[in-house]
């Protein structure tokens, strides 16, 4: 036996109640098959030989004496590399339920060593604060009653789209449609859209599986759902299909990917659903994006046209010599002519407290079709943790504030807004997404929710998983790796989608019901809105109920 | 729910006929107001000409009255004719009510005789006088201020109104009478809130609620246009969508219906102005109702329409003969106005159809959605 002063620590050392999970294992019901050591993604668990000394005291022999016992069983790695993350894979696979992960309810002494080899902790996911948010309070009280009874949601007809595209002032269209002059492109489309996330970011089988879904809901359920790709270019074969027109392609401040799209306009068979600019995103603002080289495989490089396993950071902002407005100005033009102003063509930023600013240098440009605001609880494949948890701002009062301005403009109608960060966080989209239309979006974008929604992703905001950055996924939704991705069956992502936006439409239909809606997206109806929480109803105009 | 009631006909006739074709329909409702528009008045103590601009509303003291007198004088207006309705006290269950005003006046030779000047002169009268009102404790109510129009609307069971003020006596008389038997809705009883609404000539009225109101609402109201105020009534909004439709946007009537309850975009693709429709769908997007609304509407030149909301829950009827014709939420509205005409010409307008009795009311026009219209160049 070693003397305790002896015992090797380190600063960096942890016991396993030091960390977030704790993996239980039972031992007795254990077979040792082995299948969650070579499951668990960041290699948490293994097995091992340990011996354990029997004490034997022979009273009447006088003798003293010791057994040692071996066994076989699971221990947990402390290592912060190797720290698990709760995914719970290994009790997935478990044949006997003798294994899983358990939340440390005490503390999580590992979050003062996550900064390692002299870098910030990086992660993916969104910001880790769970419980309900301020969507998830808000309900819908104008109940039509008595003298207008509410509708039959399973009966009546209901238009649940929204339009996507700069719509001009009623004289401004009449002027240009009598001078022949040009009115600017519009999509009608499902308000629900699928987030940006990249090729790159996701897994082929993740984007092969959603695209299918979007195809059909388009296809064959007359649900118009589009999805906006992130950075990063789309394999040639999408960008010369038909399916392109349920597609947002997205031009970032890395370009990646675009020399491939320009190349590919000639050989398009359909445009584009239309181009989101992105300039800043809810989870990370005023940081670029980030494919860390983990997932830079070779195909991926092929899209980007970047070497093989080098991390793909893209700047904060676009490359520009002049101001930003200009920059903004100049690839708006620029975008709608390359699609022979077809195309509508909008920026993303993250809010932020100088969104009306950026908003009302948009309503002046006459190309630019819609703006999206990304809140603080937006979904990211890769971002410093810091940036993550602590910058941004929440979408509902940003969204409403932009919305109120172009009220006081009367051009409410003409700049579509769009929101995005959180919707969904708790498992209420349709409802989150409504409150947002209802304060004045006309379409909201979900990204995290479809990874959960669709393909099983297992993180939360409880710090679970959230390896998305590290091509880990143990689902393969963000992987890069084919032993992961493989996991995945695009056929079920499909289903999912199908399944998902199904659910979306019903949901949404139950809603406006109620509210006796049926004849147009209720954008903007913050009468039919309360919330029980008085600053929040004042700070977003609605009424305060109790 | 609120009665809708309309006659329109060659020769003038007591609007205290549509208000007994009111009593009627009366099954189901508490009748907690009146509103009436005439339009194309004769008054048998004075030879009106149609020119002149007639004021209507109500000043509810004495000083109100002074205050409109002082306005009227310092812009130079002349009083041609003072209305005196012969009132039964005790009938009118608001007490402040020192005089319905229903005068005409005669405008300055001075000033600007264009249609567009008068247009916009007598609609700032109004707004100015309505302001004056709502400035001082709202002591002047001021309903129109157009040739050919009269307004009056009171709180109270419609008939009885029409009892109180005399309107059988027949001193009044008009071509066409709009008539809203008020139903008590969330929105409160203000004489603002009653119907019909009007704007520069232009007169709607509605039974049912509008749940898109507050958007609607919102949109017109930023638009910074004079007189798109007021809103008392989520009904008011379908008034100024006609006047944005007709005066602003200089469309067609039938344009009103592709505005408010526009077609699919599977039924635009069909249609031959479909491209023309869908993008004025799309920037007329906020203005789109959602019912259930009959909407009944009048416009200067005497011509009647009505136009239901997409979902059509409530059905209105339109009946008559050539040379009159008659309106009504309820058919036995339409029964009361006028008994001995055709009854299987009755015509109970579907989601997509516009009534539309032209000027000469030799015929019931039947517009539906479907067909094509004449459109000014931009089509």
């Amino acid at each position: 036996m070693v003397s305790v002063r002896s015992i090797y620590t380190t600063p960096s050392s942890l016991t396993y109640h030091d960390l977030p999970w704790i993996i239980k294992h039972r031992e007795d019901r254990c077979t040792l098959c082995g299948h969650c050591t070579s499951v668990c993604p960041v290699q948490a668990i293994y097995l091992t030989y340990r011996r354990q000394r029997m004490p034997k005291l022979d009273i009447l022999k006088k003798k003293r004496g010791n057994e040692y016992r071996t066994f076989v069983g699971i221990r947990q790695k402390t290592n912060i590399e190797n720290k698990c993350i709760g995914c719970g894979m290994c009790s997935m696979v478990c044949p006997n339920e003798a294994i899983g992960p358990e939340p440390n309810s005490n503390e999580n002494r590992s979050l003062f060593h996550m900064h390692q080899k002299g870098d910030a902790w990086k992660r993916g996911g969104r910001r880790n604060l769970p419980g309900r948010t301020i969507l998830d309070k808000i309900i819908f009280n104008r109940i039509s009653m008595l003298t207008d009874p509410a509708l039959d949601a399973g009966r009546h007809e209901f238009n649940t789209n929204t339009i996507l595209g700069r719509i001009l002032a009623p004289e401004e269209f009449l002027r240009r449609k009598a001078a022949g002059e040009w009115i600017p492109p519009t999509r009608e489309i499902f308000p629900f859209i699928i987030g940006s996330m990249s090729f790159g970011a996701l897994s082929p089988n993740m984007w092969l599986g959603l695209l299918q879904g979007v195809a059909y809901c388009n296809e064959v359920l007359s649900i118009p759902v589009v999805m906006a790709t992130g950075e990063g270019g789309v394999p040639p074969w999408v960008l010369k299909s038909p399916f392109l027109k349920y597609i947002i392609l997205q031009i970032a401040s890395g370009y990646f990917g675009w020399d491939e799209i320009i190349r590919a306009i000639p050989e398009m068979q359909c445009d584009p659903a239309a181009i989101e600019i992105k300039y800043g995103q809810g989870a990370k603002p005023g940081d670029g994006g980030l494919l860390m080289w983990f997932k830079v495989s070779k195909l991926i490089a092929r899209l980007r046209g970047v070497p093989e396993g080098v991390d793909l950071p893209s700047p904060p902002v676009h490359q520009t010599l002049y101001s930003i407005e200009e920059s903004v100005m100049k690839m708006i033009q620029t975008m709608s002519m390359a699609f022979g102003f077809r195309v509508p063509v909008y920026p993303k930023i993250s809010g932020s407290t100088s969104a009306k600013a950026v908003l009302n240098n948009l309503v002046r440009n006459p190309y630019a079709s819609a703006l999206l605001i990304d809140g603080v609880d937006g979904g990211t494949g890769a971002a410093y943790n810091v940036s993550m948890d602590a910058t941004g701002h929440p979408i509902a009062s940003n969204l409403r504030e932009c919305y109120l301005d172009l009220v006081a403009q009367g051009r409410q109608n003409e700049i579509p807004l769009f929101a995005a960060g959180g919707i969904g966080k708790n498992g209420n989209v349709t409802q989150n997404g409504l409150a947002l239309i209802m304060l004045g979006a006309s379409g909201v974008h979900i990204g995290k929710y479809i990874m959960q929604a669709t393909s099983g992703c297992l993180g939360n905001e409880m710090g679970r998983c959230n390896v998305c950055n590290l091509g880990l996924c143990p689902k393969g939704i963000t992987s890069q790796n084919e032993k992961l991705f493989r996991r995945l069956d695009p056929d079920d992502v499909a289903q999912r989608v199908v399944d998902t936006f199904m659910g979306i439409r019903t949901e949404m239909k139950k809603i406006m019901a109620p509210l006796g809606r049926s004849q147009s997206l209720p954008i903007g109806m913050s009468d039919a809105l309360g919330i029980d929480d008085a600053a929040a109803a004042e700070r977003l105009k609605i009424k305060y109920v109790c | 729910m609120c009665r809708l009631a309309l006659k329109t006909a060659d020769t003038p006739f007591s609007p205290y006929e549509v208000l007994t074709a009111m009593e009627a329909m009366q099954e189901g409702y508490d009748g907690s107001g009146l509103g009436l528009l005439l339009r194309g008045i004769q008054f048998e103590d004075f030879n009106y000409k149609g020119d002149l601009p007639i004021f209507s509303g109500i000043a509810h003291n004495e000083s109100a009255l002074q205050r409109l007198n002082a306005y009227m004088e310092e812009r130079g207006y002349e009083l041609k004719y003072d209305h005196e309705f012969t009132i039964t006290p005790g009938m009118i269950e608001a007490q402040d009510r020192e005089k319905y005003i229903i005068r005409v006046y005669r405008e300055p030779v001075h000033v600007d005789k264009s249609v567009e000047a008068t247009e916009q002169r007598n609609m700032n009268i109004r707004l100015d006088l309505r302001k004056n009102g709502e400035d001082h404790g709202g002591d002047l109510t001021v309903f129109s201020f157009w040739p050919e129009v009269v307004m009056i609307k009171e709180v109270g069971w419609p008939l009885q109104v029409g009892d109180a003020l005399g309107l059988h006596d027949g001193r009044i008389k008009a071509r066409v009478v709009m008539a809203q038997g008020r139903q008590n809705t969330n929105y409160g009883i203000n004489l603002y809130a009653c119907h019909p609404f009007f704007i520069q000539g232009i007169s709607t009225m509605t039974n049912g609620e509008n749940t898109a109101f507050i958007p609607i609402k919102e949109w017109l109201s930023g638009k910074q246009i004079p007189g798109y105020l007021g809103y008392q009534s989520d009904s008011e909004v379908f008034t100024h969508i006609l006047h944005y439709v007709v005066k602003k946007l200089k469309l067609p009537l039938e344009a009103y219906k592709h505005v408010i309850t526009p077609l699919k975009t599977e039924e635009l693709d069909a249609h031959p102005q479909g491209e023309f429709l869908k993008g004025l769908r799309a920037v007329c997007r906020r203005l789109i109702i959602d019912g259930p609304n009959a909407v009944i509407g009048t416009l200067p030149d005497e011509t009647c329409m009505l136009t239901m909301d997409h979902k059509k829950l409530r059905p209105a009827t339109v009946g008559g003969k050539p040379g009159v014709w008659a309106m009504a939420s309820e058919i036995c509205g339409v029964d009361a106005m006028i008994p001995d005409r055709d009854r299987s010409l009755d015509f109970q307008p579907m989601r997509e159809h516009t009534v539309i009795i032209p000027p000469d009311r030799k015929e019931m026009v039947i517009w539906s959605q479907f067909d094509q219209f004449i459109l000014p160049q931009a089509a």
